[in-house]
């Protein structure tokens, strides 16, 4: 298995800019000089669905999919999707959790205890309660990118690639307000 | 040379740009639907969201006869409705180079069944290429059309979820090269198949084939030989496997195979040759395999692989015993229910389906959004098969007099979908008498696919005004009575129940078009006024 490519794996529910944020990390990687993949699902999964996101960066990536139980960094904007996902996580792993929480369809009562759960599965688990994430990303618009910049932490591209990725792929008018949401994800503590 | 990252369907509309394309033709489907969507903000390209896909082959047939350089794209289903054209346009050949691009959707994320479209390419004795990622989408974009030309022939290009809907980096140099120009030139011996023609042309094809096949081998590029330091094993591959092999066996020897049909058996051959053991790497149906048993050589592949969805570099290295089988994680300890799509919250249609349990009625179904009425809290669909058959299954469950008891008989369709094939369903009700009930239910969009215009909409492609197609003139056409006819408002739910009440006491066939405009449809209008008045 080829070691070397980080992989991270965005997930969450359609409509919270799941996408959005995956492009931002691709373009951020090319934007340092690395070769980049992604791999994601449009279509059935827009209509209220789990939507995920793969995104991949090394000199040279092959397979725009990551290997199940090879990710680096799952980062989770819906409580009961980082459990869905963690399988995949590898045994190094870290996760980013968002404590949002989304109801599926014909489901009347959100599950108790997946914090606790992930936390004892995985050591490096940040959980970023709904309250303080909302506070800190400035509006539930910038939650992705917000995120985004708490994931961001172990990954060394310098700050201009990321700052170039997000004006360049955020709503016309958002870049400031999202550069502000990223650092404050990233100096997150 | 500047570089991009660009999904495959970006890839594939950018190398149709460069490639002198002036014509785009297609219908939307999952995940084929962005090909076109960016081709038409190419400037100079003619492009059209045509009726379906069979229109769609049909203008690109005559598009390319009229010197243009056409690309056509549709989902994998699209073709089996395009199919009828398709065959025949082999042996017509081309004028202009035409190129169609079909998308499958092994995994089935957003489709009905599975199918492998490489089926296609042999049956209807047409070269199909496969790319790997997005910057060979870009380049054999360009080398279709060569081929195209170069053989006078079609070109099928077959894509999958993972290639159109993955991002990868392409070297773009933004250049368009435009083909030399030529008009449409009579000629009835090449262009008009009675049989007298078609015999000629079938002989023509085959030739073709076999020219094909030698070409792929030799000269085309398209195919490589990666030889590693092991020779015990070797990999016949192509399509996005090909990346997945690489992830898992860098130093692999491989044979990889960009164009798919015809095989480039020479190279085959010599690939074989150089290895001790064979292993086919490919999704879905053993095309590949196949051929090379034909050739002789004996090989492995389905044996090691699933038939059914898609692959992935882990479970492809514990297959061909390049890692270890990971050990399945402690289950976790809450339970997560599933989190399927459905129906929007604010979907105007839901109560629809909602006063349609309600009834206790057999609902034939259709494609779009709306076939998500089947799964609860709605539980409101029976059938649901392709596109149109919502009509039409119903004219044959009402023949069979299979329906017991007062259950009603409703068919389902929505906008687009009537347009593309529940027309022809109607004219079918109306011509044998049938008393089906037909519900269209008007979304304003095409939805599913993300909200492309379509006959009812009243907008083209690129925005034009243009017509919207009259239900009330399409049922006078028909012979439906002016009573049977209703165009309701989808928010009064009270209306919906009433209406239905009334049309299912009449006889003879019935048409009713709930009309509600899809919220994310609404929302996206409200942002683009927003966006033009600022």
């Amino acid at each position: 298995m080829n070691t070397t490519t980080a992989n991270i794996l965005i997930v969450g529910v359609g409509g919270q800019g799941t996408i959005l944020a995956s492009d931002i990390l691709c373009a951020a990687a090319m934007e340092a000089g690395l070769d980049a993949k992604k791999s994601e699902i449009h279509g059935m999964s827009q209509r209220g669905g789990s939507v995920f996101s793969h995104v991949r960066f090394a000199p040279k990536v092959h397979s725009p999919v990551i290997p199940m139980g090879n990710v680096d960094v799952l980062v989770a904007l819906e409580e009961m999707e980082a459990a869905r996902w963690v399988d995949w996580l590898a045994p190094t792993g870290r996760m980013v959790v968002s404590g949002t929480r989304i109801l599926p369809a014909n489901v009347t009562a959100y599950p108790e205890g997946i914090v606790d759960a992930l936390k004892q599965r995985v050591s490096a688990c940040l959980h970023i309660p709904a309250d303080r994430l909302l506070e800190a990303a400035g509006s539930e618009k910038y939650v992705n990118v917000f995120l985004l910049g708490a994931a961001s932490k172990g990954i060394d591209f310098p700050e201009s690639a990321w700052y170039a990725a997000i004006e360049r792929l955020v709503p016309p008018g958002t870049a400031d307000a999202n550069k502000a949401a990223f650092i404050a994800g990233r100096n997150l503590s | 040379m500047p570089k991009e990252l660009m999904s495959g369907n970006e890839a594939f509309a950018a190398g149709a740009w460069a490639a002198g394309v002036r014509v785009g033709a297609g219908y939307p489907g999952t995940p084929s639907t962005e090909i076109l969507e960016n081709l038409k903000n190419y400037p100079d390209i003619a492009s059209e969201w045509s009726v379906n896909e069979k229109v769609a082959l049909e203008v690109g047939i005559g598009a390319s006869l009229g010197g243009a350089r056409t690309l056509v794209t549709m989902k994998h289903v699209g073709l089996n409705v395009a199919a009828d054209p398709l065959f025949t346009a082999g042996y017509v050949g081309v004028n202009g180079g035409l190129v169609i691009v079909v998308a499958d959707d092994p995994a089935m994320h957003s489709s009905q069944n599975e199918q492998d479209s490489r089926h296609y390419a042999v049956a209807a004795k047409l070269p199909m290429l496969e790319p790997s990622d997005s910057g060979e989408a870009f380049l054999f974009m360009q080398t279709a059309f060569s081929i195209s030309e170069r053989f006078d022939t079609p070109v099928l290009v077959r894509t999958t979820t993972r290639l159109s809907h993955g991002q990868s980096v392409v070297d773009n140099p933004k250049k368009r090269v435009m083909p030399g120009e030529s008009g449409f030139t009579r000629n009835p011996r090449k262009y008009v198949m009675i049989p007298a023609f078609a015999r000629e042309a079938h002989e023509r094809v085959e030739a073709r084939l076999l020219e094909m096949a030698a070409w792929s081998s030799r000269e085309s590029g398209l195919n490589r030989i990666e030889m590693g330091s092991d020779t015990s094993v070797g990999y016949i591959t192509s399509g996005v496997a090909y990346t997945y092999l690489r992830e898992v066996a860098p130093q692999a020897s491989v044979l990889k195979l960009g164009m798919v049909n015809p095989l480039p058996l020479d190279l085959i051959r010599e690939f074989a040759g150089k290895v001790d053991r064979l292993v086919i790497v490919e999704e879905l149906d053993p095309v590949i395999e196949q051929a090379v048993r034909g050739l002789g050589i004996p090989c492995e592949g389905k044996s090691l692989f699933p038939l059914t969805g898609e692959f992935e570099p882990g479970m492809l290295g514990v297959a061909l015993g390049l890692a270890p089988k990971p050990q399945k994680p402690a289950s976790f300890p809450v339970a997560i229910p599933p989190r399927p799509p459905a129906l929007c919250p604010g979907c105007p249609h839901r109560d629809v389906f909602n006063t349609l349990r309600d009834m206790g009625a057999v609902v034939t179904g259709d494609i779009g959004c709306y076939t998500l009425g089947v799964l609860p809290p709605y539980s409101a669909m029976d059938t649901c098969i392709d596109m149109g058959a919502s009509l039409t299954v119903a004219q044959g469950l009402e023949v069979s007099g299979g329906v017991k008891g007062n259950a009603p008989l409703v068919a389902v369709i929505g906008d687009s979908t009537f347009a593309h094939s529940g027309i022809t369903g109607l004219v079918n009700a109306a011509y044998n008498g049938r008393n089906s009930m037909i519900l269209v239910l008007d979304n304003g969009t095409t939805a599913m696919t993300g909200m492309q215009p379509n006959p009812t909409t009243g907008v083209t492609i690129d925005g034009r005004e243009t017509f919207s197609l009259r239900y009330d003139l399409l049922a006078q056409a028909v012979g439906i009575k002016p009573e049977n006819f209703r165009e309701i408002n989808a928010y009064k739910p009270g209306e919906i129940r009433s209406t239905l009440v009334d049309m299912l006491g009449r006889d003879g066939l019935s048409l009713v078009v709930v009309r509600g405009t899809c919220v994310i449809f609404k929302r996206k209008q409200a942002k683009q006024q927003k966006g033009s008045a600022s």
